[in-house]
């Protein structure tokens, strides 16, 4: 007799292997960096997610042991993924693109990273590159 | 005198809300620590963070989370059948320059992660006034449709949120 819950733990775990590689697989496979930086930031989401929710299914019901962890790793998660992936594709753009490569804002100033870096003491736009490293990290903008 | 205390009462309590999860237990002694924390912190980082952040109809963000997780299992999918079943040169990627109607930056923030986390799009730069968002898409035959898709489904239920 198969234990109903230890069949979706392993269909979770299985799941999980199969977007973790594929995730990684995409790495090799697409062209350009902009192309690769999907890869991780989508299809290993579910990866991850699917680890968690096995953990989540096998130690708390079926051991009895409930953590708030694997919401944690979730929450975390989400929150620097996004911010990694903007690092790096701000990092390529500038390394690697011309103003020219990249359409025009539609408003009438320019992308952030051609811009000059903001006057000293007021913090920057939101996700815009700063200079010195004092105001980095946060996106925040007093005015608004 | 409370706006001195707590600069961002709602960061206080997620502070304190994860310390007492990533401790695993709840008691006195963790909540202690978790309070003690959340009020530090925020003053901390104060300088770093100086308008407070107004919601304006919180519950709306439950709706929100929702639909963003949804379309985060649809992007997995939609992705990894991009990786495995495209050729390498019929994937058309674009650049997508998407025009911003709202202004909070803690909502630009969450737009941002949440075009990063969602099908076939990524968020890379913010122009230098913060009006447009420029977004990398993996495969699309029309440019229009996906910006026209993250207004709609992102960037109008945020400003619900907001504004």
């Amino acid at each position: 007799m198969i234990d109903p819950l230890e069949l979706v733990v392993s269909i979770c775990l299985v799941l999980s292997g199969i977007f973790g590689l594929v995730g990684s697989y995409g790495m090799v496979r697409l062209r350009d960096v902009m192309q690769q930086l999907h890869a991780p930031t989508k299809a290993t989401t579910l990866g991850v997610g699917g680890a968690l929710l096995a953990s989540m299914i096998h130690f708390g019901l079926q051991e009895g042991q409930f953590t708030f962890h694997e919401l944690l790793i979730t929450l975390f998660l989400f929150l620097t993924a996004p911010v990694s992936a903007q690092f790096i594709a701000k990092v390529h753009m500038v390394g690697k693109l011309r103003r020219g490569d990249l359409p025009k804002p539609g408003t009438e100033g320019e992308w952030s990273i051609f811009a000059p870096p903001p006057e000293a003491g007021e913090s920057g736009k939101a996700g815009q590159t700063r200079g010195g490293g004092k105001t980095r990290g946060v996106t925040t903008n007093p005015g608004a | 005198m409370f706006d001195r205390i707590f600069p961002h009462p709602l960061l206080s309590l997620v502070l304190t809300a994860t310390w007492v999860a990533l401790v695993n237990s709840v008691s006195a002694g963790t909540v202690l620590m978790g309070a003690i924390l959340g009020v530090a912190i925020p003053h901390v980082t104060k300088a770093y963070w100086p308008g407070r952040m107004r919601l304006r109809r919180p519950l709306l963000f439950a709706e929100y989370a929702v639909v963003v997780l949804w379309d985060i299992i649809v992007a997995n999918f939609q992705v990894a059948a991009i990786i495995l079943f495209r050729g390498r040169d019929s994937i058309r990627s674009a650049w997508i320059p998407v025009p911003l109607e709202i202004d909070e930056p803690e909502a630009i923030t969450i737009l941002a992660g949440t075009i990063t986390m969602t099908p076939g799009t990524i968020s890379a730069v913010l122009s230098a006034d913060g009006r447009a968002l420029l977004v990398h898409c993996l495969d699309t035959d029309d440019p229009g449709t996906v910006r026209d898709q993250i207004k709609a489904r992102y960037e109008r239920r945020l400003k619900e949120i907001f504004e």
